[in-house]
């Protein structure tokens, strides 16, 4: 855990420097959201990306099959309808850490994604959609046989 | 280096539908290697596509993304014979760009 963490914050500074030389004529992109990333909780991950306090939506909708049985790859889907959507997270509740994917949608891409997970255990996943400073929340179980994320 | 990205973009309608496979181990920093030690984390954290200057998807992944990475979107405002450029940027801070023309 302590060389992985030393690998993130060293990761950090070079992210940000890449992304800087990589972006003369774009809009600063934030770095890496760690306090996000390393939450143990659905909720503490909500609160690091500033999104506490949800409402469930019908025109959120998250697509995956009920029982996985590699949790090594869980094909994923999450689209919305929301007008202005900006940004998808998707997080697995009982991974070791909950937010798995962060997604940001500028004007113009449609609010939708398709990703493959890791899966630890049978556990809720949920997605989040910001949209016009609200949080839109929708949330499946998927099943799963085989842990994908070792140990 | 790492491998090349296969991408496929495809102009349908209104809208270009982009597909990203990316090759990458997508360590989680949890796993025992043979020896019994901790395989250290490695996995890409940040993901950008951009077209004419512009930035049309940015994600941030943690390692709980499946090995080999997937991702799939779309966006407006781009025509066939356009060219795209992907970049990711992994926890060790190496990365990856590719390029590739909407068909």
């Amino acid at each position: 855990m302590d060389s992985s963490r030393r690998e993130l914050l060293r990761a950090g500074g070079l992210i940000a420097a890449l992304i800087a030389a990589g972006s003369e004529a774009a809009e600063p992109a934030p770095a890496w959201n760690r306090a996000a990333f390393e939450a143990k909780t659905v909720q503490d991950a909500l609160k690091a990306l500033g999104a506490p306090g949800s409402q469930e939506g019908g025109e959120l909708q998250l697509t995956a099959p009920e029982i996985a049985e590699d949790g090594a790859a869980v094909p994923v889907v999450v689209q919305s309808r929301i007008a202005g959507t900006q940004q998808i997270h998707i997080l697995v509740d009982k991974n070791p850490f909950s937010l798995a994917a962060s997604f940001f949608f500028p004007e113009g891409t449609q609010a939708r994604v398709s990703t493959r997970i890791k899966m630890n255990e049978t556990s809720h996943v949920v997605a989040v959609a910001v949209a016009g400073g609200q949080v839109y929340m929708a949330r499946q179980e998927i099943k799963v046989t085989i842990g994908g994320c070792g140990g | 280096m790492a491998d090349p990205m296969k991408i496929r973009a495809v102009a349908q309608a209104d809208q270009v539908e982009v597909k990203i496979l990316m090759a990458h181990e997508e360590e989680t920093g949890l796993r025992k290697g043979p020896d019994g030690g901790i395989v250290p984390a490695h996995f890409i954290s940040n993901v950008s596509v951009r077209y004419a200057d512009r930035e049309v998807k940015r994600a941030q992944w943690g390692p709980a993304i499946a090995k080999n990475p997937f991702m799939q979107f779309a966006f407006r405002g781009a025509a066939r014979g356009a060219e795209l450029t992907v970049t990711w940027v992994d926890n060790r801070g190496e990365s990856r760009t590719d390029h590739v023309t909407v068909a």
